[in-house]
């Protein structure tokens, strides 16, 4: 899997969880639950969903590595790859 | 009983608790006589929240000890003595003089938690206006609601969060007269019709005096919400400290070289009567995150920080649990003497859990906005009956009662049985009004006695249990949401017609908040709609209070009186039997 569908597939989780948010306006390297206005169990159900999407089991402790949309690209990438 | 109960004995903490023997501290306890063992008064005359919080520590030789430790959230920090609070509070006060601010105005803070809200809370206290911290991730119309309300006069945000949030909504706000940003970039031109905080607290004076104060007077507002209509705003009054004070001491054991970590944010009430007055009332040293929840981070905090006392919600301490029991075992959490929990009950495997994975039973402790302290509570002392939140505080007169018909009130002296808890009124932190909202306020009380809201029953020994909540508030990760607030946000979508908001039961955040939604007619129900209007929620309201989850619904269940039938809403989503429906409106 390439790095856009990554990108795609977790742009489409957070559409489902905050659909107000333009994932343009975005900035990859900024904190995505500051942007997106995402409280923990947003962060949580997104986490929940991008793994369960592309598959890859996301244990707790490295949530803080999908804090921006760049490190969750980056993250998932590696996981998906060690698959 | 589920689980069994956990015995403590006197070896088991390395202090000696402030409350050891509780029948005799409640039966000898008087508020009259702590409050002059315990607080100083004021140099003027009276007595004022943040003299005792701030000042009086700052005039003694504990001036240089550490009042507030800031964590930033990339890494940064700053630390901030008795002495250093005292003086820049001190120039918040004087910039709220010079902006020519009066006593009994309304001051609300609207930033995430960076140093500035705890100077300027504790400034506004200073000037005698009354404080209003509201939480940032409350969207645009819970604000305009709130400021509204509350007729705020001066708000202090930052840049970012005025630009998101307050700027399309501040013309409705009549009675706004200041807006204070804190830390606008060197540079940046800040939005028409604001001040730069800074720029005003560097050309403030550092010497403030107090002026006398008197202890019924407002200090705190807090707002809360109900089944119905918008939020009520919960008046406390400086008296309240008596109970800040006490209360930390007895039912959080702070004792003064304390490192003491309260998780909440200001914008609750916990995060303001414990997570500011409370520890700095009793001298000790406070820790601010400024982050969300991370469970490494938070385990990382405790040990680098040597937090002794912790004061948490049981949404954080499921989701620790989440993170499972190894994670814990990297860190050195030793110093850690006492865990205490609030917002919601903890289950009695949360306890246990703490026990087990982190060497320390959790306690658990009750109260509301309106009671402005801590009411009931497990202590460092006694025996803890997981699920239980406790026992009532000296000074604190609880009861389980029953409402009579012609409005009298029955005390329940039989152990176990189910009915509203109620405080006896006249605590110190009780709360004094509902801002405007006298008839609100005065249906509270029934002759001598508070009534919580709250079904409870207690134990033949006195220990109180929590069953379940009188009314359709929603307890969503330990804050209400009033489905009222909720259901009139997605009303407002012209496509909707009807609307139901219900707590869904969920098993970390205890309830999640779900709307049910009718379509006008020739509106097509489907995923695009569905997320629109999740989408139109939550700019509206933010991610507290949005709901989680819209199903859509041919109508939306209500009683002959038009009355939206939430219960029966959710016993539907439960699967549950729907009980007396005999006042249901004809289903359309």
């Amino acid at each position: 899997m390439t790095e856009d569908q990554i990108r795609e597939t977790v742009i489409g989780a957070l559409r489902r969880i905050a659909p107000e948010v333009d994932p343009d306006a975005l900035d990859p390297d900024q904190d995505l639950r500051e942007q997106a206005d995402l409280d923990s169990m947003d962060c949580f159900n997104l986490m929940i969903a991008v793994g369960q999407e592309l598959k890859v089991e996301i244990p707790e402790s490295d949530a803080p590595q999908l804090n921006t949309l760049n490190g969750a690209v980056g993250y998932l990438a590696g996981r998906t790859e060690a698959v | 009983m589920a689980l069994q109960s956990i015995q403590k004995g006197r070896a088991s903490t390395p202090v000696e608790p402030n409350l050891i023997d509780y029948d005799g501290t409640c039966s000898s306890f008087s508020w009259e006589r702590a409050q002059k063992e315990e607080l100083d008064g004021l140099p003027a005359g009276g007595l004022n929240i943040a003299h005792e919080a701030v000042d009086r520590h700052a005039a003694s030789l504990r001036a240089e000890h550490l009042a507030i430790r800031w964590l930033g959230r990339k890494g940064s920090s700053r630390d901030l003595t008795y002495g250093e609070l005292s003086q820049l509070s001190n120039r918040f006060a004087n910039v709220l003089r010079e902006l020519g601010v009066r006593e009994g105005d309304r001051v609300f803070i609207l930033t995430g938690r960076i140093p500035e809200l705890y100077v300027a809370a504790l400034g506004t206290l200073k000037m005698r206006c009354v404080l209003c911290p509201l939480f940032s991730a409350f969207g645009p119309e819970p604000i305009q609601a709130r400021l509204s309300r509350g007729e705020a006069t001066v708000l202090v945000t930052t840049p970012a969060l005025y630009r998101k949030k307050v700027e399309a909504i501040r013309s409705q706000v009549s009675s706004l007269r200041h807006v204070l940003l804190v830390a606008p970039q060197s540079g940046e031109p800040i939005p028409e019709g604001t001040m730069n905080l800074g720029s005003l607290m560097e050309a403030a004076r550092v010497a403030y005096t107090i002026p006398l104060t008197d202890p019924e007077a407002p200090a705190l507002l807090h707002f809360t919400s109900g089944t119905t209509g918008l939020p009520k705003g919960a008046v406390h009054v400086h008296q309240a400290v008596l109970a800040h004070h006490v209360t930390g001491r007895f039912a959080l054991d702070l004792h003064p070289d304390d490192v003491f970590w309260c998780t909440a944010d200001p914008g609750w009430v916990t995060g303001t009567s414990y997570g500011i007055i409370s520890p700095l009332s009793n001298g000790v040293t406070c820790i601010v995150d400024e982050a969300e929840f991370d469970a490494e981070r938070w385990y990382s905090i405790l040990q680098d920080q040597g937090v002794t006392v912790w004061y948490t919600a049981p949404t954080a301490v499921r989701m620790l649990m989440r993170a499972g029991p190894e994670l814990p075992k990297r860190f050195d959490l030793s110093r850690l003497r006492l865990i205490a929990s609030v917002g919601e009950p903890l289950n009695p495997e949360a306890v246990v859990w703490g026990q087990e994975v982190l060497g320390l039973p959790i306690h658990d402790n009750w109260w509301q906005t309106e009671t402005g302290g801590i009411m009931i509570a497990n202590y460092a002392s006694m025996e803890i009956r997981p699920g239980s939140m406790g026992r009532p505080l000296p000074g604190v007169e609880a009861a389980v009662v029953r409402s009579e018909e012609g409005g009298s009130l029955e005390v329940i002296e039989e152990p176990d049985v189910q009915g509203e808890l109620a405080l006896r009124s006249g605590w110190p932190s009780m709360f004094r009004a509902y801002l405007h909202d006298e008839e609100r306020y005065r249906k509270c009380f029934a002759g001598d006695w508070y009534l919580t809201g709250d079904l409870a029953r207690r134990d033949a020994d006195g220990y109180f249990w929590f069953v379940g909540r009188a009314d359709d508030v929603i307890k969503s990760a330990g804050h209400l949401v009033g489905p009222f607030e909720v259901e009139s946000a997605l009303m407002e979508h012209p496509a909707v017609a009807e609307v139901g908001v219900i707590g869904k039961p969920d098993a970390v955040v205890g309830e999640v908040v779900k709307a049910f939604i009718a379509l006008k007619p020739g509106q097509q129900p489907g995923e695009d709609l569905r997320l629109e209007l999740l989408g139109f929620a939550r700019k509206r309201l933010g991610a507290a209070v949005a709901p989680k989850e819209i199903d859509f619904v041919k109508s939306v269940p209500k009683n002959r009186a038009g009355k939206i039938m939430r219960r029966l809403l959710k016993a539907r989503e439960l699967g549950l039997p729907e009980g007396d429906t005999s006042t249901l409106e004809d289903d359309a």
